[in-house]
């Protein structure tokens, strides 16, 4: 007698969600199954990787990151330029990290200027991000979508203290959106209940339910995202069902693992291969737990987490 | 059914001033309003009582009694302050509850002075392993209590299982686990444990206007399963005995007039049984 594998069927399905401006838009999201599990349903799209660039040169990278983009990161078109014709980036993600009120305090003038340069400085889908300041980002966000209209951008990240505003510039200049809590699954559905309540499309949204490092976290992350996905498969809940977003090389490269000298900790090894696996690590995590974009640093680690999707598709 | 009034809490602010200035009028009034309501015991929690908690206990019960002419649920973690209130506890309207035993070494004590006292006790399934994971490990847990309280005197009839009720807001799967413990624990003796909840925490922590929708309903579910007590809002629970046909009528699948009523029913019973994500919004989605 032949083996049948036992499969079972899904009621849900993850939404689909195009961003970014033909030809070079990029699609997620769509699968009617859980992660990876093609042979239950289809995945129509693999799980995209965002290059991660800042508006300021980056000052508490570590070096080994910093050195990747030492030639570009005083300038923010550059290094888009750079991890688009160089290192063939699908998206990019710019954080605007300047305009946090400890990091420069930058205006949302200055933003809008930023923006606009690198939009029509590449053709790759743009993902654009505030600095986590739940005040500042509201008015920084506000600008920022504005400067990206017509460009279907993705912007974020709205939060419990600034949704409002933030989905209010989503849906004036027609981009998408990343909702985020933390580390709550029902805040999280919370939060995207009163987004849609706005008039907000739950096709148009993002769901990051807050990322966390290997060793620091992780495994929260990753059930609360699992939780996500099951909701969204298997119960069919729709308040569930955005793509999921995985901000990886934050949370990954603030941790001593990714920056402790060999002199200190000659037992770890190499600090370059160290960090880019725990980037690496992280983000197929992630991935397996069902995230739709990841926003990552490190090329080598990007490599070998794209190399990963092919093999798992 | 048996309902003990939740209301004298010193989480309360209105009770915790009483409490400080000695106040009985507001206690004495939140009292005898729970048991015109229907509430058979009134719960007196007056916390840790660190400071001169055997006064205050004594003070309430007096100050309760007075007026109403029930048992008393003697609530604290404090030895002391527990036997000030079962002396001066009235047993003319009823034998005291203690309020509670479980299994961390701290409060065997009480099972002490439920048989000094020759009182009732709750045995709430707490361990020193913190929060049990499931129904399973509640029974456990309760086993233990059971022969821990044989040691010291208390009869099992006289023991009231606590499953420990969580909040739906950050703990939904425990919902579920609760009401398979109520089960369960009522097959690990013969004549069945009696078994009691405290209630409201189930909603603790969701919006004010959800509070006794989730409330009631859950008690519905928990008295379907047997459960004997409920540490709760005795005029929520009148609602909710009015509403229990309703109940049985949308888990039954039948259609009933009310449609609005219907919904809540029924998205409200998916959210206790873990069926769909529990958000603070459910009832709008």
């Amino acid at each position: 007698m032949s083996y049948v594998i036992p499969k079972e069927t899904y009621s849900g399905n993850v939404l689909s969600l195009e961003f970014g401006k033909a030809p070079k838009s990029v699609k997620i999201g769509g699968e009617n199954t859980l992660p990876f599990l093609s042979f239950e349903g289809s995945i129509p799209n693999k799980p995209v990787i965002a290059y991660e660039i800042q508006d300021i040169t980056p000052d508490d990278w570590p070096d080994t990151v910093k050195a990747q983009y030492a030639f570009c990161s005083d300038n923010p078109v550059k290094w888009a330029q750079h991890c688009q014709n160089k290192l063939k980036a699908q998206a990019i993600s710019l954080r605007l990290i300047g305009t946090h009120p400890d990091r420069g305090d930058r205006s949302a003038g200055d933003v809008a200027k930023i923006v606009k340069d690198v939009l029509s400085a590449v053709d790759v889908p743009l993902i654009i991000l505030g600095s986590n300041h739940i005040e500042k980002d509201a008015s920084v966000l506000v600008a920022a979508a504005e400067a990206a209209s017509g460009y279907n951008c993705i912007i974020g990240k709205a939060q419990e203290g600034n949704y409002k505003t933030v989905v209010a510039a989503a849906l004036a200049h027609k981009h998408k959106l990343i909702a985020m809590s933390e580390l709550d699954i029902n805040l999280a559905k919370q939060l995207n209940i009163l987004i849609t309540q706005m008039g907000f499309d739950k096709e148009r949204l993002l769901t990051d339910p807050m990322c966390s490092a290997l060793g620091y976290g992780l495994e929260y992350t990753y059930s609360v995202m699992e939780r996500i996905r099951l909701a969204a498969i298997m119960q069919n809940d729709v308040t569930m069902q955005p793509p999921i977003v995985g901000d990886v090389g934050m949370y990954v490269w603030k941790v001593k693992e990714t920056f402790a000298s060999e002199s200190d900790v000659s037992q770890w090894g190499s600090i370059e291969e160290r960090g880019v696996a725990w980037e690496a690590v992280t983000a197929i995590a992630m991935l397996i737990a069902g995230t739709n974009l990841l926003i990552m640093r490190h090329p080598k680690a990007v490599e070998t987490v794209r190399k990963t999707i092919e093999e798992l598709v | 059914m048996i309902i003990i009034g939740e209301k004298i809490s010193i989480i309360a602010k209105k009770v915790r001033e009483a409490m400080l200035s000695r106040a009985p009028e507001p206690i004495q009034e939140l009292a005898e309003s729970q048991r015109r309501a229907g509430a058979h015991f009134i719960d007196v929690n007056i916390g840790p009582a660190e400071d001169k908690g055997d006064d205050l206990m004594r003070w309430m019960v007096e100050s309760i009694q007075e007026k109403v002419q029930a048992p008393l649920c003697l609530d604290t973690t404090n030895p002391v302050a527990l036997e000030a209130g079962l002396k001066a506890h009235n047993n003319q309207w009823g034998r005291a509850l203690i309020n509670s035993t479980s299994n961390e070494p701290e409060r065997f004590v009480m099972l002490e002075l439920a048989a000094k006292y020759n009182a009732q006790v709750i045995g709430l399934t707490l361990g020193k392993g913190g929060i049990p994971a499931d129904a399973e490990e509640r029974c456990e847990i309760a086993a233990e209590i059971m022969a821990r309280a044989a040691e010291y005197g208390v009869p099992l009839e006289d023991i009231y299982l606590d499953p420990l009720v969580l909040q739906i807001a950050t703990s939904q799967d425990h919902a579920a686990k609760v009401i398979d413990a109520v089960k369960m624990f009522q097959e690990i003796n013969d004549p069945p444990m009696k078994t009691v909840v405290g209630l409201s925490n189930i909603s603790n922590g969701c919006p004010k206007a959800i509070r006794p929708i989730l409330n009631k309903y859950y008690f519905i579910l928990l008295m379907n399963v047997g459960l004997t007590a409920a540490i709760a809002d005795p005029r929520e629970m009148a609602e909710a005995m009015q509403e229990r046909q309703l109940v049985e009528d949308v888990m039954a699948g039948k259609e009933i007039d009310d449609v609005k009523k219907m919904m809540e029913i029924k998205k409200t019973l998916d959210v206790i049984m873990n069926k769909t994500l529990y958000a603070h919004s459910y009832l709008e989605m």
